[in-house]
């Protein structure tokens, strides 16, 4: 078992009282599995993601990655965590700004010590990035960047992707292709991959499917 | 509508309390900066017009009574008979004012010199009193007209010699006799006149109040840097809260707020803040000078008018010029932000602009600048003359060094990122660099700051070492003596001769050199001089070609306007002399020429010594002193203690110094402000650029120790760089300025240590600005960095 996520509550500070987002949620996830997650909007998709990838801290519960437990971590051992295991696709503002393409799709890699110029330079052909390497991020197009931030996390082979909404901001054609260069590279590495999806089409590719309703996993 | 607008734009400081506290205190800190270099200003003028007092004295021989009695009417009017030219001074204390009666037909420089103008109001009818308003106010109001004069010396009115002699009760007395320059070769001499009078000769002119004048310009020329460093800081504080506030402004017009009445509004603020934070900066620049000055008295002389009650009180100029440091820079620094304002399309969408992001055009447009007036400050520098091209030079190359440092910083951060070979490293310099334009502005002002305070370190500890060189050559004897007369002088190397190690007559005499009006001096060879004279100039064998009557030993001055150098010829009464030294002689406005004793006797056998250096240790001059004055009934103030005079002096230099290292903190302190005003400004733009590299695994904790290390780093590159703009400004100062405005030129020194110093307080003072933002930084909650890549955006 890759990641098990067991009985996870958060809230957040509301107007008069608290928003219970999560309340016991819990899921599990096999190595190379793939998955999506769905769920009305504000239903705390994104929460759920940003715990798991030890971006925020949970209010009770567990999250055992790679026997790893997430929520006992420290901020640094977090930060290990998101350096050396899993990879994040946000919907946007993924990239490094003050970073070239090519610095930045190596930049996970180096920091978790696993950089492979072979490996990046084949991600970017196959992303057809190859062009754009010496480009800054503010140049590209949006789905452009969204690729450059899928072969900078696939770059360091995390055993874990997390994607939230990586095709949202695209067109239909732009977000198809997107999305076939994404599956197919997570495929091919051994990766996990859980995407948050508001896309009765992207969720249908995925190997099983969640849904996220009143708190829990319905 | 417009009371509703006015509520929304001050809502905005109400929830922003300390961000209030931060623009005020921006301003109020520029503002002390620039009152606080006024008052220093004013301090050191002070200190060294006593100074000058002291040293140089009066430069006309007076008449007085042996006895330190008064005159009477009659003594003056026997001595004008004799042929004497003469003038009438009654001076005497009315109500703790020094009032001087003179005769203003007569006087060398009489109230209309002094500006006042007009001499029947002066003498006529009711007569007048001339005087600063503060000294004014303590006299009596009923007697002559009460006339105002700025430009006279605190403490001292004059009026006519009749109404003063009335006011102080001396009918008919005077206190002395001011002997006129051009007397007439016969004269009956003055012990057949009156026995009970003597002359006392005038004090040797070592006229401090030129060099005075040229520490002065100098201090003056920091002064402006100073206000510029302040505009830096104040257009970053007004420049974040305007742009703080283009939401609500859009929202206000699109309300149906007219524009000009929004402009108004924003102005209107600013003038109440800029008022109130003016204020407060004059209060606390005068505080800070007041704590500073060891000689309290006589700051609080120097910076308040004198009250009556002992209250302190500002002067209303001081308050004024403080006030509009901040009202004028605030609006010069805001008229862009409001220009921008103006502009502002109504309805620009939900795109963020950053304000201090300028376009790489507009960085390629200033470099351009940049080098056009470097080149203009090369050109002024080789080609200029005057004044006005000195000055010319200086701005030139501030502005233009200013401009050119975020091109030249972004070169330098280039570099580092190309030699780094560590991803985190190398994302560092890259992102110093994009931080580059929001920070600039308050690197300018960091480096201005820094130069400045080079440039003054320099100029100040030069002008110290120079002097006291200076001192250590023209006060080499331990004790002078100016005698009143010829018999005077013999009488006391009578006296003297057995009991000290040597005797050195002083010789001068007024002449005209190349040209124009000189003098000259008759020295005697020994090894006081040989020793202890320092050249700008010589031949090898000067001394030696000076006392076998074969050369002439010029001042700088002389040098410069007559265009001497070593070799060049200079005629000397008829002698043609080969220069054969060029010696420095600070702060005299008469250009000199030194020949040897002998050559003089024969040139002015009129002019016999006066004065008489004397060499002794100097442990026995205090019983020299006392011995002079029992057995010869020498005045004790025409003896003059080289000690006590060196350590006056060079008081009054540590005096300077004291303040030089206040200017210094808080001009750095001013320059930190400014940093941190950005580094707030950029905190919100900041965090699209830090949350993907938190996400990609570096700590908060380690995101805020690089915001540090970043400030300290760039701080550090600045602070490279302003030394040797500190170093050139410093050099334009007193190697060009002061030429021009002065005719000599100051030699130059370098204080590595003290840069070092400076150096040292600027990264401090970056680390301090660095601190809180980066603190904040660290502590920024985890859900503020991930809304950068929420959907709402
Ligand atoms: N930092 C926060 N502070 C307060 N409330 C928050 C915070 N983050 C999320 N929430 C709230 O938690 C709930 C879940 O948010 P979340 O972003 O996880 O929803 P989501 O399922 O991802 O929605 P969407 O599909 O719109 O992205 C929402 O009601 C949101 O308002
Ligand atoms: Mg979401």
């Amino acid at each position: 078992m890759l990641l098990a996520v067991t009985d996870l509550h958060k809230s957040f500070p509301g107007a008069d009282a608290p928003v219970r987002v999560l309340r016991g949620v819990s899921l599990q996830l096999e190595a190379g599995q793939t998955m999506a997650l769905t769920g009305e909007s504000g239903s705390g998709k994104s929460t759920l993601l940003h715990l798991i990838g030890g971006l925020d801290r949970p209010d009770a519960g567990q999250i055992v990655l790679d026997g790893l437990h997430v929520e006992t971590l420290s901020d640094r051992g977090r930060a290990a965590l998101r350096r050396d295991r899993v990879g994040v696709v946000f919907q946007q503002f993924n990239l490094i700004p003050s970073h070239s393409v090519g610095a930045n799709i190596a930049f996970q890699a180096r920091l978790a010590g696993r950089h492979d110029a072979d490996w990046c330079a084949a991600l970017a052909r196959r992303l057809g990035l190859e062009a754009h390497l010496a480009a800054y991020p503010e140049q590209l197009s949006g789905g452009q960047q969204q690729r450059v931030a899928i072969a900078r996390t696939l770059a360091a082979r995390p055993a874990l992707v997390l994607a939230d909404e990586p095709t949202g901001n695209l067109d239909e054609t732009t977000a198809e292709a997107v999305l076939d260069a994404m599956l197919s590279l997570v495929t091919e590495t051994g990766a996990a991959l859980l995407v948050v999806t508001h896309s009765a089409q992207v969720a249908g590719r995925m190997q099983r499917r969640a849904v996220l309703r009143g708190g829990v996993i319905a | 509508m417009i009371g509703a607008a006015l509520g929304a734009l001050m809502s905005f400081w109400r929830a922003r309390p300390l961000q209030l506290f931060t623009l005020l205190a921006g301003l109020a800190l520029a503002t002390a900066l620039w009152s606080g270099v006024q008052a220093i200003n004013a301090e050191a003028r002070a200190s060294y017009a006593a100074a000058s007092a002291t040293l140089g004295g009066d430069s006309l021989e007076r008449i007085v009574d042996r006895a330190g009695g008064t005159l009477a009417q009659a003594d003056y009017i026997a001595l004008r008979r004799g042929g004497w030219l003469v003038s009438p001074v009654v001076e005497g204390r009315l109500n703790g004012v020094r009032l001087a009666g003179i005769d203003p037909l007569t006087a060398p420089q009489g109230p209309t010199e002094a500006g006042a103008g007009d001499l029947w109001g002066f003498i006529g009818g009711r007569g007048q009193i001339i005087g600063r308003a503060d000294t004014l106010r303590n006299l009596p109001q009923e007697g002559p007209e009460l006339v105002e004069q700025h430009s006279m010396a605190p403490g001292l009115a004059i009026a006519d010699i009749g109404q003063a002699q009335r006011l102080l009760g001396l009918e008919g007395r005077i206190s002395y006799l001011v002997v006129l320059p051009g007397q007439p070769l016969r004269q009956v001499p003055l012990a057949e006149i009156a026995p009970g009078l003597e002359l006392t000769a005038a004090r040797p002119a070592t006229d401090l109040a030129r060099l005075t004048d040229s520490f002065h310009l100098n201090l003056t020329a920091f002064g402006l840097l100073a206000f510029a460093v302040g505009i830096f800081i104040v257009h970053g504080a007004v420049g974040l809260a305007f742009e703080q506030r283009r939401a609500l402004v859009r929202t206000l017009r699109a309300l149906g707020l007219p524009l000009g009445a929004l402009i108004g509004l924003l102005a209107g603020e600013l003038l109440v803040l800029s008022l109130l934070a003016g204020g407060m900066g004059v209060a606390l620049g005068y505080l800070i000078a007041a704590a500073l000055l060891p000689d309290v008295a006589a700051t609080l002389r120097g910076l308040y008018g004198a009250d009556l009650t002992g209250q302190l009180q500002i002067r209303p100029v001081w308050w004024l010029s403080g006030l509009g440091m901040a009202v004028g820079g605030a609006a010069l620094a805001s008229a862009g932000a409001l220009w921008r304002l103006a502009r502002l399309p109504f309805l620009a969408g939900g795109q963020r602009r950053a304000w201090a992001l300028a376009g790489q055009r507009a960085l390629r447009r200033q470099f351009a600048l940049a080098i056009g007036l470097l080149g203009l400050a090369a050109i002024l520098a080789l080609r200029g003359s005057g004044l006005l091209a000195g000055f010319g030079l200086l701005a030139a190359l501030m502005l233009g060094a200013a401009l050119l440092l975020p091109v030249v910083l972004g070169w330098l951060l280039r570099g580092c990122e190309r030699l780094a070979s560590a991803p985190v490293a190398q994302w560092f310099w890259a992102d110093s660099r994009q931080q580059l334009p929001g920070l600039s502005l308050a690197l300018m002002a960091l480096m201005l700051a820094m130069a400045a305070n080079t440039g003054v370190s320099t100029m100040v500890s030069s002008f110290r070492l120079t002097f006291a060189g200076f001192l250590d050559q023209r006060l080499m004897a331990e004790l002078y003596v100016d005698a009143a007369t010829p018999a005077e002088a013999d009488r006391v190397r009578d006296y003297v001769t057995p009991r000290v190690d040597a005797v050195l007559p002083l010789m001068a005499a007024q002449t005209m050199l190349a040209g124009g009006p000189g003098e000259l001096r008759g020295m005697v060879d020994h090894a006081s001089f040989r020793d202890n004279w320092q050249f700008l100039a010589a031949l090898p064998d000067a001394w030696d070609r000076l006392h076998s009557g074969r050369g002439v030993m010029v001042s700088e001055q002389l040098a410069r306007r007559a265009d001497l150098w070593l070799g060049d010829v200079l005629g000397v009464e008829g002698t043609a002399l080969p220069v054969v030294a060029v010696v420095g002689d600070y702060g005299n406005p008469v250009g000199q020429a030194i020949v040897t004793a002998s050559l003089f006797a024969s040139l002015h056998p009129e002019a016999p010594p006066h004065r008489l250096a004397l060499r002794l240790p100097p442990g026995e001059v205090p019983g020299l002193v006392d011995a002079l004055v029992r057995d010869l009934g020498i005045s004790r103030d025409r003896l003059t203690d080289q000690a006590a005079l060196k350590a006056y002096s060079m008081g009054v230099f540590e005096r300077t110094f004291a303040v030089t290292g206040a200017l210094n903190l808080l001009t750095l302190a001013v320059a930190g402000f400014a940093m941190l005003m950005s580094l707030l400004t950029l905190a919100a733009l900041r965090l699209p650029q830090l949350a993907p590299v938190w996400a990609l695994g570096l700590t908060r904790a380690r995101l805020g120790r690089l915001e540090l290390l970043r400030a300290v780093l760039l701080a550090g590159l600045v602070t490279l760089l302003a030394v040797p703009l500190g170093l050139a400004l410093a050099w334009v100062l007193l190697a060009v300025v002061n030429v021009e405005a002065f005719g000599w030129r100051l030699p130059m020194h370098l204080f590595p240590a003290d840069y070092a110093w400076l150096a040292g307080l600027a990264l401090v003072a970056a680390a301090l600005a660095a601190w809180w933002p980066a603190r904040r930084l660290a502590r920024t909650r985890p859900a503020d960095l991930l809304r950068v890549f929420a959907n709402e955006r």
